[in-house]
């Protein structure tokens, strides 16, 4: 069973964001890297970049597949994760921490509240069938 | 997957947590540990897959070399019984139906091991295009079929079997007993690696799957899946039917100029070939890396001075060496090795350069 921290909000795409106050750490959960397998690339935004949420911001691949990465909210990405573009694999060994992938200024924090709870999101991966 | 066949190791597969995929028409386990882990257990040490889905079409009879040398490019009259070869099965144009390896156990009794895809298609053609007086015969759903590869693969085959199979050499087969059932065991794969692949009745595939795993456990064999089984294949420059060679490819085009005989006498698609050969051939498929960032994939264009001028067959990021490989149709003055081109991902010109295929090979 994979884990799913308490503190974090999820998008029913498998991204997981942290929020502290307008600035929301963004990454993939535990069921999205155990489902793609061993990544091996991930291309993330260039910091200044604004994105949208739902719409794609990035891309892990996998050694099979490439999978788009969806922004749980819109914002400015303030920062991003360099550290897992040069070590793609610790978005497997460590999803929550050391892979997190890009920080956002929210520049609408009402789309925070739509975001699933744990609760509702490991509702949501087991409804899948997994 | 609801239409997918299941092969004799499907409970296996389950029981050691395999991820099963949808693979040509049959429900086949992906990865069980990771695919870079089994990767690694391969080159290093050994990896067991499941090739059940592998297609077995037979020539029988008075003539039967001779009518199975008619479809092939390579040359049955040079083997020995016992010996196998790669060859191409080409159509009228001089392109692929097929890449098959030819096993022959006698003038009268050939087995062509074909790819899964192409078995009902392989067989429809045999069989239409062969010489009368010799029977074809489809035995693909009677056959089960393990890969067991690596450098420790006679090691751990050993200890089920009193024959010798260090007397097997490289590209031969025996008939022998193997964990107490009778086996086709064959020095042959698709990794790179040495190994074998084990032709077995389909009751007993479950029996020597658990005892194979048992016997290599100390020496690190694992199961490996189509994951694994993919990205070693393009390291050691294989072609894969539907990526790197298809109807519209010709062995010299490919870079498989070596399975043509041209002595051996008429072969079907030969005119065509020669044909192709005497213009010189405008497209080949080369080994490239990329020298930027990213990881090319089937169907990426290949672009030169922002023209579109070829497509990746095969890619991957190479677990082996570390970085991006893939193979690609480019017209051949792009060929030679250190050229340089564009590999479109996402939009995105990436750059690239041609580098000597085979991208991994063993020491001898």
């Amino acid at each position: 069973m994979a884990d799913y921290p308490k503190d974090l909000k999820y998008t029913k795409d498998h991204e997981w964001a942290r929020i502290e106050g307008n600035q929301v750490t963004v990454g993939i959960t535990a069921f999205a890297q155990e489902s793609l397998g061993d990544v091996v690339y991930v291309e993330l935004p260039e910091v200044g970049t604004e994105i949208k949420a739902g719409q794609p911001f990035g891309v892990v691949e996998s050694t099979k597949a490439v999978s788009e990465l969806f922004a749980p909210l819109s914002g400015k990405v303030v920062e991003r994760n360099d550290a897992v573009v040069d070590s793609p694999e610790t978005v497997n060994n460590d999803p929550y921490t050391a892979g997190w992938m890009i920080r956002v200024e929210a520049s609408n924090e009402t789309e925070l509240a739509s975001l699933l709870d744990q609760t509702a999101y490991t509702q949501f991966v087991e409804e899948q069938g997994h | 997957m609801a239409n997918s066949r299941r092969t004799p190791l499907y409970e296996a597969h389950k029981r050691h947590g395999g991820r099963l995929v949808e693979f040509a028409g049959w429900e086949l386990p992906v990865q069980y540990a990771g695919v870079i882990e089994e990767h690694k257990a391969v080159r290093e040490a050994a990896g067991l897959f499941d090739v059940s889905h592998m297609g077995e079409v037979w020539f029988l009879g008075e003539g039967a070399l001779e009518a199975c040398n008619e479809l092939v490019t390579n040359d049955l009259a040079r083997l020995a019984d016992g010996q196998a070869m790669y060859a191409g099965l080409l159509n009228e144009r001089g392109g692929f139906v097929d890449d098959v390896i030819c096993y022959r156990f006698s003038p009268t009794k050939i087995l062509v091991c074909v790819n899964a895809s192409n078995a009902d298609k392989d067989y429809a053609w045999m069989r239409d295009h062969a010489r009368e007086g010799v029977t074809v015969k489809n035995e693909s759903d009677d056959w089960a079929q393990l890969a067991l590869q690596g450098p420790k693969a006679v090691a751990i085959a050993q200890k089920l079997t009193s024959h010798d199979l260090s007397a097997i050499k490289f590209f031969h087969f025996a008939e022998i007993e193997l964990g107490g059932k009778a086996v086709i065991m064959a020095r042959t794969g698709y990794t790179g690696e040495d190994g074998f692949e084990i032709f077995c009745q389909p009751g007993d595939a479950e029996t020597l799957w658990e005892a194979l795993l048992e016997a290599g456990k100390a020496d690190g064999l694992q199961p490996a899946g189509l994951g694994a089984r993919d990205s070693l294949r393009t390291e050691a420059k294989l072609a894969l039917y539907g990526n790197d060679i298809d109807d519209d490819h010709t062995p010299l085009e490919a870079g498989l100029g070596w399975i043509v005989k041209w002595d051996k006498g008429d072969f079907m698609g030969r005119d065509a070939l020669e044909e192709q050969k005497a213009e010189g051939v405008q497209r080949k498929l080369v080994g490239f890396t990329l020298t930027e960032r990213g990881i090319p994939r089937h169907g990426y264009p290949i672009l030169k001075d922002g023209e579109r001028v070829g497509e990746v067959t095969s890619g991957t990021q190479s677990p082996t060496l570390g970085m991006p490989i893939g193979l690609a149709y480019v017209p051949t003055e792009l060929a030679a090795e250190g050229s340089t081109f564009h590999v479109e991902i996402r939009g995105k010109p990436v750059a690239a350069k041609v580098v000597k295929t085979p991208f991994y090979k063993r020491q001898a």
